[in-house]
């Protein structure tokens, strides 16, 4: 049998008529602490590169980390608004590979031993009905700093003259939200997969613990999907598309996907378990490094950190100060607006609550509101390809002078 | 007078100091100047750093002169082991691809000396990366016994115990992690200490294995090494892993000496067989002083220590290997080229890094500890090997139930010539029998010399094990056992060392 890496597809409904997808999201989500996840260092964006850095994430020899206590306060509040069950006693683990980008060589994560598991999160869809997405796990860990390939075509590594990194995000507090395997969407699962996206950056904006901007990389997706013929119950061979970040690009990749592989197993091929890049432009997916079930991260837990042990009172006081839920805080707003289904289910799946909220806070009448963030800044926003709150004018975070370059002194993670 | 300066023990040092009957600049001088007649033939030191020691001499001079009142060690000397970074003095661990680096901070123990105005006088070899007893895997050559130059001065810290005991400096650090500290304070008849796991800070400390690596005083005498180690122990907020509690009253114990009523255990596991005759017979001798002192002994037994060698070289390695991974030439050290590529990757250029700058033993650690982590290996090896470790927990546990302290020889032999061991690594890894279930444990252990072995004439040490965080035992035990030996010889151990003048001249 031939393992095909092809970009072939075939129409989508001839997909679904065949196969079952089965859909998987990792949703990587920085947290907008003011330092880093084992370090003192500021975590501001779009800061002069290599300025934010420090002997800890630098992984320079000798330096050692230190547990941001507020990462793990939002790691829990997380936990908690996904339904989940909170560890009583976890703890990190290193994930081993080599990369010019990771300081140590290792990244610093959860392995089997995540701080929150077993949740789930209802997604209510276009036409009403709600599906209960799974939840496997959230977990801690920190992201990598950034790789810059110059002189490549696509400015991807392949052809590239040289690399450049910026270690300013290296260290930043990350939570992967990982998903059960979601059967049973069938032709829904790229709609699906949006709305949890949307769902779930929604509830995060709520908790306030993210700027859950996709476009920025605060919020990143990364798709898992497979079919298996329909009524079969095996799963079959998966692809894990890195990186969708946008909303519309999520439910596109799915789709996109979908047609991918039926077209390979369709043709008697199999599907070859791969990373594969999504590409905004074209709206296509192409093949990534190979990524077998050998690939082994050796994972171990972290000595250089104690576990971490929320006590159970703080977890109750979290739970307690949890914000009201988005779907319930959706139907408190469309009362007091007065909007009809129709309308207000535009509004949501836009992305523009908080804004409208903003506006007619700013005096504006909700109608007048939807009419202007849904239509003329939504026409543009279309023919951008961009998502709306992207045009918003207020900034969501005052921007704060950075310091100087290369500093090198090292503090603890204060907030 | 420079004579005096050079085997004078650290705490007459400080009281001159204090009583301005010297300055810090004499004594550090005295101690440079010693370096440079000797260790051309010892080789403790990879770097000696003249000019910052002698400032810092002047500055605790200036400061005590101006009537400040100082710390007790302001203006002693110290030697640090290459292994803790320094701001602005060379850290190369004993390893190739560390060679030039200079680091931008300094370790929570350097800073801890320096704010306690010990004058920095140079960093001490070591085996790589700390991996070794000998010093031979030093990538710079190895240090020499100052006992007889043609032996090892142990290992790792063989840089630390060399600069001792032929008097270069009254003090130095050391780590350890299965014995860096206490085998080459055995071998060359000084004194040191692995506090308890998380009793002072590893900030700073490249690490080997991080559930392991401890860093600790090391001296002459008992009395000294206590006085170093209240200076680099306590809590630090940048280690995680460091203890949230009042540093134990070592300084305290050391100056009294009393063993009266103490419950010494001899560990059944780690004597007799395997056990060269005189390092056996002045174990003996050493527990015989300390009935005489007022101690009690009992026997006791920990079963599963036999397995400790085994557990340790899984989780060792394992630790390592991916400690060590940071070293890829992208940020700092060394960065070589791939021959016969003009256009190499980041990955190719890591790995001609990595195979040119590490050496053997590094290597072979790496290897070991990769595997041992490997999908499928994990539960046989790594989860295996954490087994044991809690095993070996509680056999301590049960043992200090009935003992006080668990006292055994630090090692099986006394030192052995340079070059005997090299080619086998077995036999290497043997020598850290007796100390490496304390690193295992996280307990604390002292080594302080017994005598010489009448077979060989060379120096033997009593290792000695107390409970977590309980470090101020070995320091009554070892001062207790220091002082009735002291007195029975009439003088130092290393009184007895030969003049190493004399070698020196005679090999130049
Ligand atoms: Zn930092």
């Amino acid at each position: 049998m031939t393992q095909a890496t092809t970009e072939a597809t075939v129409p989508y409904e001839e997909a679904l008529a065949a196969y079952d997808p089965v859909l998987g999201l990792e949703v990587h989500v920085e947290l907008n602490t003011a330092t880093k996840m084992f370090c003192g260092c500021a975590t501001t964006f779009g800061a002069q590169p290599n300025s934010q850095v420090c002997p800890v994430c630098l992984g320079l020899p000798g330096a050692l980390p230190v547990v941001n206590e507020k990462g793990v306060e939002s790691a829990i509040r997380i936990g908690l608004a996904l339904n989940c069950e909170i560890a009583p006693w976890c703890r990190f683990a290193r994930k081993n590979y080599f990369y010019p980008d990771m300081p140590k060589n290792f990244q610093t994560s959860q392995y089997d031993e995540p701080i929150a598991f077993d949740g789930h999160l209802d997604v209510e869809l276009d036409d009403g009905t709600t599906y209960r997405v799974l939840i496997e796990r959230a977990h801690m860990e920190e992201d990598t700093g950034k790789s810059t390939h110059v002189g490549g075509a696509t400015g991807r590594i392949h052809g590239a003259t040289h690399s450049l990194v910026d270690y300013n995000r290296a260290g930043i507090p990350l939570i992967e939200i990982v998903t059960k395997p979601m059967v049973g969407a069938g032709e829904r699962a790229p709609e699906i997969a949006r709305a949890y996206v949307a769902t779930l950056r929604d509830l995060l904006a709520a908790l306030g613990v993210s700027d859950v901007r996709m476009e920025q990389g605060s919020m990143r997706c990364d798709v898992n999907l497979s079919l298996m013929p329909t009524g079969a119950d095996r799963f079959g061979t998966r692809s894990e598309t890195k990186n969708v970040n946008s909303l519309r690009s999520v439910e596109r990749a799915v789709r996109f996907e979908i047609q991918r592989h039926a077209a390979i197993l369709a043709s008697g091929g199999s599907v070859t378990q791969e990373t594969r890049h999504w590409h905004e432009d074209t709206g296509i997916t192409t093949s990534g490094r190979e990524k077998s079930d050998a690939e082994d991260y050796r994972y171990f837990p972290e000595p250089d950190l104690v576990p971490i042990a929320p006590a159970a009172d703080w977890v109750e006081r979290l739970r307690e100060s949890l914000p009201e839920p988005p779907a319930a805080r959706r139907r408190r707003l469309q009362g007091e607006w007065g909007y009809a289904d129709l309308e207000m289910r535009d509004v949501v799946n836009a992305g523009l609550l908080d804004l409208i909220e903003e506006t007619v806070a700013a005096g504006a009448s909700p109608a007048g509101a939807r009419k202007w963030w849904s239509g003329e800044i939504a026409r543009r926003a279309n023919a951008d390809g961009r998502d709306v709150p992207a045009y918003a004018a207020a900034p969501r975070r005052d921007p704060r002078p950075c310091g100087g370059v290369g500093v090198v002194g090292h503090q603890r993670p204060t907030q | 007078m420079t004579t005096e300066l050079i085997t004078a023990t650290a705490a007459e040092l400080a009281a001159r100091l204090a009583a301005r009957e010297i300055s810090s600049v004499e004594v550090t001088q005295a101690h440079l100047d010693r370096t440079a007649a000797v260790d051309g033939a010892v080789h403790s030191y990879l770097h000696v750093d003249a000019e910052g020691a002698l400032a810092s001499a002047r500055a605790v001079d200036r400061r005590r002169a101006a009537g400040e009142s100082m710390p007790t060690l302001a203006g002693v000397p110290i030697a640090v082991k290459d292994v803790m970074t320094t701001a602005g003095l060379p850290t190369t661990c004993g390893s190739r691809i560390l060679q030039g680096w200079i680091p931008p901070y300094d370790s929570t123990v350097v800073a801890r000396l320096k704010a306690a105005g010990l004058p920095i006088l140079g960093k001490t070899n070591m085996d790589e990366f700390a991996m070794g007893s000998s010093t031979e895997h030093s990538a710079y050559g190895p240090s020499r016994n100052p006992w007889d130059l043609d032996r090892i001065p142990g290992g790792s810290g063989g840089g630390s115990s060399s600069v001792l005991a032929s008097f270069q400096a009254p003090l130095a650090t050391g780590t350890d992690t299965g014995g860096s500290i206490r085998q080459p304070a055995a071998v060359t008849g000084t004194v040191g200490t692995k506090p308890t796991y998380g009793g002072v800070s590893r900030y700073g400390l490249v690490a080997l294995a991080s559930s392991l690596d401890q860093a600790g005083p090391c001296a002459r005498t008992v009395l000294d090494t206590a006085l170093l180690h209240e200076v680099m122990a306590g809590h630090d907020p940048m280690d995680s892993t460091s203890i949230d509690a009042p540093v134990p009253a070592v300084v305290e114990a050391a100056r009294r000496a009393d063993v009266a009523g103490m419950r010494i255990g001899i560990v059944r596991e780690l004597t007799g067989e395997g056990f060269q005759a005189g390092v056996q017979q002045r174990f003996d001798e050493a527990v015989r002083h300390l009935v005489d002192a007022g101690a009690q002994v009992v026997e006791v037994s920990c079963p599963s220590f036999v397995y400790a060698l085994a557990a340790y070289y899984l989780i060792l390695p394992s630790e390592a290997s991916s400690n060590l991974a940071k070293f890829d030439a992208m940020r700092y050290g060394l960065r070589v080229l791939p021959a016969g590529d003009d256009d190499p990757s980041a990955e190719q250029v890591m790995a001609a890094t990595r195979e040119a700058g590490f050496g053997d033993e590094v290597k072979r650690r790496i290897i070991l500890g990769t595997y041992a982590l490997s999908s499928g290996y994990y539960d046989a090896y790594y989860g295996s090997a954490q087994k044991v470790r809690r095993l070996i927990s509680d056999d301590f546990a049960a043992a200090f139930a009935s003992a006080d302290v668990l006292v055994s020889p630090t090692a099986p032999t006394t030192a052995f010539k340079l070059g005997d061991k090299l080619d086998d690594p077995m036999a290497m890894y043997l020598n850290d029998i007796a100390t490496i279930p304390a690193n295992l444990a996280g307990v604390p252990g002292m080594s302080v010399p017994s005598g010489l072995a009448p077979e060989d004439g060379l120096p033997v040490g009593l290792q000695i094990l107390a409970p977590a965080m309980q470090d101020q035992r070995l320091y009554a035990v070892g001062a207790a056992l220091e002082a009735r030996l002291q007195a029975a010889w009439g003088a130092p151990l290393l009184a007895s060392a030969p003049d190493l003048t004399a070698a020196t001249a005679k090999g130049a």
